[in-house]
């Protein structure tokens, strides 16, 4: 039980399965591929930014403002493919990026010059990016009728047997595994969270590194901003309203640790697709969709514990507070 | 950064005392509060009236008075983000018991006992399973604020007595308010706690070094689980108010207080890693919040713009003291 436990990635598998086989043994249409499917497709947005969220918690930082940048994002780039229907999805993409780049490296840079604590930083720029959603659409909402067909079409495109936005997923999970064990960044993001100090000696730049972090978050936030509004067809200052510990609790049921170090990218892929099956099980089994949030609380406080006992395991630390702070 | 370090450890009177009163934090915000109800007073013919500023305190009491709690929990190096959701529970208990035709005393009652038995909750996850509070209290704000959709869904609680609304309408005399007595009555019994008590001392003392606070003997998880309910306590006291003003509940009520009031206490000059900060700062970063958001109201700023502000203002409040070092430091 207790190897079972260390492998998290396993243990999340074996309760996805056990929610799956409970809901089908009811409702044997539950399990069908294409509904596991359009689980997943349900989910891709969720994984990606809980993808984000974890280079950021591996460095011991915490980003709040990730749903607010999505949603700024999304809004600017639903009201210039509003204005401007022709520009190319593909450049409206890359702008998507950039700009949540822009929005996180804004993030970074306080981290990193000012050594402002990153709750604080990410605490007030999650209310100014949302009230920026405010002051640029007016209040108003960008409705299906004034997005292009291409703008919505795009990610619902079936391409080899999947959704677009499935396939974004996938390759951003490549991207994020391959980044977090093959690239010296990724190992310094998990260095640094587990131990600061010996990083600085063994020349790693932790503030710049934290910056790299944020970005990285900031980047696929914004993506996920277009991916969001196409996806459900309206850009408005509410778009994504609280879902900044969505994405929290899909990386902590996924195993990352918010004392930083540790997490894995298949760990919040599976944290991800729990909360999806769950909330896709609730109204099959005729659940009220109302207790969809108290059932992810008690996952998460479930998942914390799992998570304390994986551990404690952490040796003595001379010199805690040097100069990595 | 052995700058934070010195100014982490606990200093007893070691400045000129009048020096570092007029260099502190707190007449920091004292020039900004003072400022900002100038640029009130201008911006709007109708800020200097009595009724006026008498409606601009309820606009921050029930966020201050989680505050002031939230305040000490942070100096122990702690955090609870769950005070929202334990509003809404505590005010759908309230409205529960409504139903089941509760009169007004029951009905406080129950509103506190919720708060504490929710801070209690969290204490113990936070102390007795040795878990990581942010994470904790994530995880209880979607399960407390669950709790609330589960049993209101998409209804709302209405019909309070009016001998209950007198919690959050009411007047002790002419303008005052009782909201305001209240909480000008907890920031003194929270100052004398913090700044004058053993236990005061103690918090400071675990949020420096935990490790060492235990081996001085200070019982130092009995003390977070204190905080914690104490926390839970202030929440359901806001719950209280809350629901008596409005006079509705409904499981989205007091959406985003845990943000705004965390945004007190760290504007208050409190640091959120913890073994620093003082009630005064938090009084008064709570009265430039409310005087910001008032004013900004006065103007006809829908409520969202003003996040913008108060969200610039908690970040800038923040950097410009450390931007201000690095100038000095350079030069």
């Amino acid at each position: 039980m207790n190897r079972l436990l260390k492998h998290r990635e396993i243990f999340l598998a074996l309760a996805i399965l056990l929610v799956l086989v409970l809901v089908t043994a009811r409702f044997p249409r539950f399990a069908q591929p294409g509904n596991l499917l359009t689980i997943f497709n349900d989910t891709s947005i969720l994984m990606m930014l809980a993808l984000g969220q974890m280079a950021v918690i591996l460095t011991r930082s915490i980003d709040l403002s990730m749903a607010a940048n999505l949603a700024l994002t999304g809004m600017i780039v639903a009201m210039t493919n509003a204005a401007f229907p022709g520009v190319p999805i593909p450049l409206l993409m890359a702008m998507c990026v950039v700009i949540g780049a822009g929005l996180g490296a804004f993030n970074g840079i306080l981290v990193w010059k000012l050594n402002i604590p990153p709750i604080v930083v990410t605490l007030g720029t999650l209310t100014i990016f949302r009230g920026l959603v405010f002051v640029i659409s007016g209040g108003a909402w960008v409705n299906a009728a004034q997005m292009s067909a291409d703008f919505i079409g795009l990610q619902r495109a079936v391409f080899l047997g999947l959704p677009v936005l499935s396939w974004f997923a996938i390759a951003t999970a490549l991207v994020f595994w391959v980044v977090m064990t093959r690239t010296p960044l990724g190992r310094s993001l998990y260095a640094i969270g587990v131990n600061p100090t010996a990083s600085v000696y063994t020349g790693i730049n932790v503030g710049r590194t934290k910056f790299y972090a944020f970005v990285i978050s900031g980047a696929v936030a914004g993506l996920c901003g277009y991916l969001w509004v196409s996806r459900y067809v309206i850009a408005s200052v509410e778009v994504a309203g609280g879902y900044e510990l969505t994405i929290i609790a899909a990386c902590v049921i996924g195993g990352v640790s918010i004392a930083g170090g540790i997490g894995s990218v298949a760990g919040v892929l599976l944290g991800a697709i729990f909360l999806g099956v769950i909330n896709n099980a609730l109204p099959v089994i005729n659940i009220s969709p109302f207790w969809q949030m108290a059932i992810s609380g008690t996952a998460i406080l479930l998942a914390v514990v799992l998570n304390a006992r994986g551990e404690r395991r952490k040796g003595r630390i001379i010199l805690k507070k040097a100069e990595a702070t | 950064m052995t700058d934070t370090t010195l100014h982490r450890s606990l200093p007893d009177r070691l400045d000129n005392p009048l020096k570092s009163a007029v260099l502190s934090w707190e007449s920091l915000l004292v020039l900004v509060a003072v400022a900002i109800f100038i640029l009130n007073s201008f911006a709007s013919p109708y800020f200097l009236n009595a009724w006026s500023l008498s409606d601009l305190t309820f606009n921050f009491t029930e966020k201050a008075l989680i505050a002031l709690a939230m305040a000490l929990l942070i100096i122990s190096g702690e955090i609870d983000l769950s005070v929202a959701a334990i509003i809404a529970l505590a005010s759908t208990m309230m409205g529960l018991a409504l139903q089941y035709g509760a009169d007004t005393p029951t009905l406080v009652a129950v509103g506190i006992g919720v708060g504490i038995l929710c801070g209690a909750f969290n204490g113990f996850l936070v102390t007795g399973l040795k878990l990581p509070s942010i994470v904790v209290t994530i995880g209880t704000m979607s399960l407390f604020r669950g709790i609330a959709f589960i049993i209101l869904g998409d209804q709302s609680f209405k019909g309070y007595p009016p001998s209950f609304s007198w919690f959050g309408q009411g007047y002790v005399w002419w303008v005052i308010s009782f909201e305001l007595v209240l909480f000008l009555v907890c920031a003194l019994i929270y100052w004398v706690l913090l700044h004058r008590t053993v236990f005061g001392r103690r918090i400071f003392a675990i949020g420096n070094n935990d490790v060492a606070a235990q081996f001085s003997g200070v019982r130092v998880d009995r003390i977070k689980f204190i905080l914690f309910c104490l926390t839970g306590l202030m929440s359901g006291i806001a719950a209280v108010l809350l629901t008596a003003r409005l006079g509705s509940t409904r499981p989205s009520i007091a959406e985003g207080f845990e943000l705004e009031a965390i945004t007190m206490v760290v504007l208050g000059g409190v640091s959120i890693l913890g073994g620093a900060g003082s009630i005064l700062g938090v009084v008064l970063a709570a009265l430039i919040v409310g005087l910001v958001t008032f004013g900004l109201g006065l103007l006809n700023v829908p409520g969202i713009v003003m996040t913008i502000f108060t969200g610039s203002l908690l970040i800038v409040v923040i950097a410009l003291p450390i931007l201000f070092r690095m100038w000095r430091q350079r030069a």
